[in-house]
């Protein structure tokens, strides 16, 4: 196609003017698409009825312009501009609030668990503790067995059983003396509970003449785990006897209310 | 910016781009427009309307009919033609001037707004001495919108001479503004 003819023909100022048909104009705009050239005149020509048509206006004023805003209810451009950016903006506002909120979760989840692990680690020191006291009642009872073990077997010890006499005959008790270091030991086992404000008192005994010594009363017999009492004895006994008497103790002992009572039979010096 | 991109934004509704595209056109479509209203506050009354009714109808142009200043040029031409047929118009007891465009280029004070003076002062000179054919045919197909086939049957000419009589107007026009 002749460009050149096809300018000089005139169609485009025809164009420009409005004059063409609807066709006709849609050719030409096919047309610009395919040669800038074309285009290019036209925009020149549109240019000077551009000029042209504006000199000849003897002037206006230039509140036109709001007027029409006005008319068409434009708010001013913050009206465009916010819904643009909105929707932006709440994005990434969802995806903060989400972040914390999960954020916020994970820390209450962690305060929770540091909670129970200081739960566990105080009861494990309770239990700790309780262990070693356990332990440490064991080493004592085991201790205390063992100085009993040894009693026992100390051939230096006399062993003098006390048999149940007419109040309680089925109470017993027993003495181990060790006369070295002047102590008897004595297992009251057998004996019931004494009643409320009475207490065993321990006496030492010899046969001729018949004279009673206190060897003390056993204030702790109810709590006494093992009933086993030490006792300092540096009399010469011929036999041990325990009576029920008053709280205190008594000068000399009740003879009814005699619980247990033993010989001693063999006195090695 | 381009103005295909503008005529987008502008269809889109973006305000930016109408007053923009005001600003390039709105004193083209004043001198139409007073071309043939011949009257100062009604020219301004059509202009406001005439950017108006391209706002709400900004979806019906498409570029493929033709350029986006012919389409605003059509608007404006059809908005005052129906204006000097209103009731109004014609109660006013208002006197169509049968001078063309040039009278008033011609009658026009020296522009106001310094850029434009070169370009104003160049075409009052250029009307002046502008052959009548020149004058009737430009009168026509701008500033009346006539169809080449009416602008052929008003001036008794083969539509072939109207177009190069026109292309030679509009060169003569284009040589002076130096386009």
């Amino acid at each position: 196609m002749d460009i050149k003819a096809y300018i000089e023909s005139g169609i485009l100022e025809l164009y420009v003017a409005g004059s063409l048909s609807e066709k006709e104009s849609q050719e030409i705009y096919a047309l610009l698409s395919k040669h800038p050239e074309l285009l290019q005149e036209v925009e020149r020509i549109e240019n000077t009825i551009v000029k042209l048509t504006a000199s000849v206006s003897p002037g206006y004023s230039d509140k036109i312009f709001s007027e029409i805003k006005n008319n068409l209810d434009f708010n001013d451009d913050m009206k465009k501009v916010i819904p643009l950016t909105k929707p932006k903006t709440n994005y990434f506002s969802y995806i903060g609030w989400a972040a914390s909120i999960i954020f916020a979760a994970g820390l209450l989840w962690m305060i929770n668990q540091n909670n129970e692990l200081e739960t566990k680690i105080s009861n494990a020191e309770t239990n700790k503790e309780f262990l070693e006291y356990q332990i440490e009642r064991a080493n004592k009872n085991l201790t205390e067995a063992k100085k009993l073990i040894s009693v026992l077997r100390d051939r230096d010890i006399i062993s003098v059983p006390l048999d149940g006499q007419a109040v309680y005959p089925e109470a017993y008790a027993k003495v181990y003396w060790d006369k070295s270091l002047n102590n008897i030991y004595l297992d009251v086992q057998g004996l019931p509970v004494p009643p409320e404000g009475k207490v065993y008192q321990v006496w030492s005994l010899t046969l001729n003449p018949l004279s009673p010594t206190s060897l003390g009363t056993l204030d702790d017999f109810i709590t006494d785990e093992n009933k086993i009492f030490t006792i300092s004895n540096p009399n010469a006994s011929e036999a041990f006897g325990i009576t029920l008497e008053p709280a205190g103790g008594s000068v000399g002992p009740t003879m009814e209310q005699l619980y247990t009572l033993g010989i001693v039979t063999s006195t090695t010096s | 910016m381009h103005l295909d991109t503008l005529v987008a934004k502008f269809q889109q509704k973006d305000e930016k781009a109408f007053e923009t595209l005001y600003n390039m056109y709105s004193k083209s479509m004043h001198g139409v427009i007073y071309n043939i209203v011949r009257n100062h506050d009604i020219a301004q009354e059509v202009m406001q309307d005439v950017f108006i009714k391209a706002w709400n109808n900004a979806n019906s142009y498409t570029a493929e009919k033709g350029r986006f200043f012919t389409w605003i040029l059509n608007i404006s031409r059809n908005a005052a033609i129906d204006k000097t047929r209103s009731k109004s118009f014609k109660n006013s007891g208002k006197n169509l001037n049968s001078d063309f465009f040039v009278s008033i280029i011609e009658n026009n004070d020296s522009n106001d707004r310094l850029d434009d003076q070169t370009d104003a002062i160049g075409i009052k000179n250029f009307v002046s001495k502008l052959a009548k054919t020149c004058i009737e045919v430009i009168e026509l197909l701008y500033f009346k919108g006539y169809t080449q086939k009416e602008a052929s049957e008003t001036l008794k000419m083969p539509i072939g001479t109207i177009k190069t009589r026109n292309r030679n107007c509009i060169m003569e026009l284009r040589n002076m503004l130096k386009i």
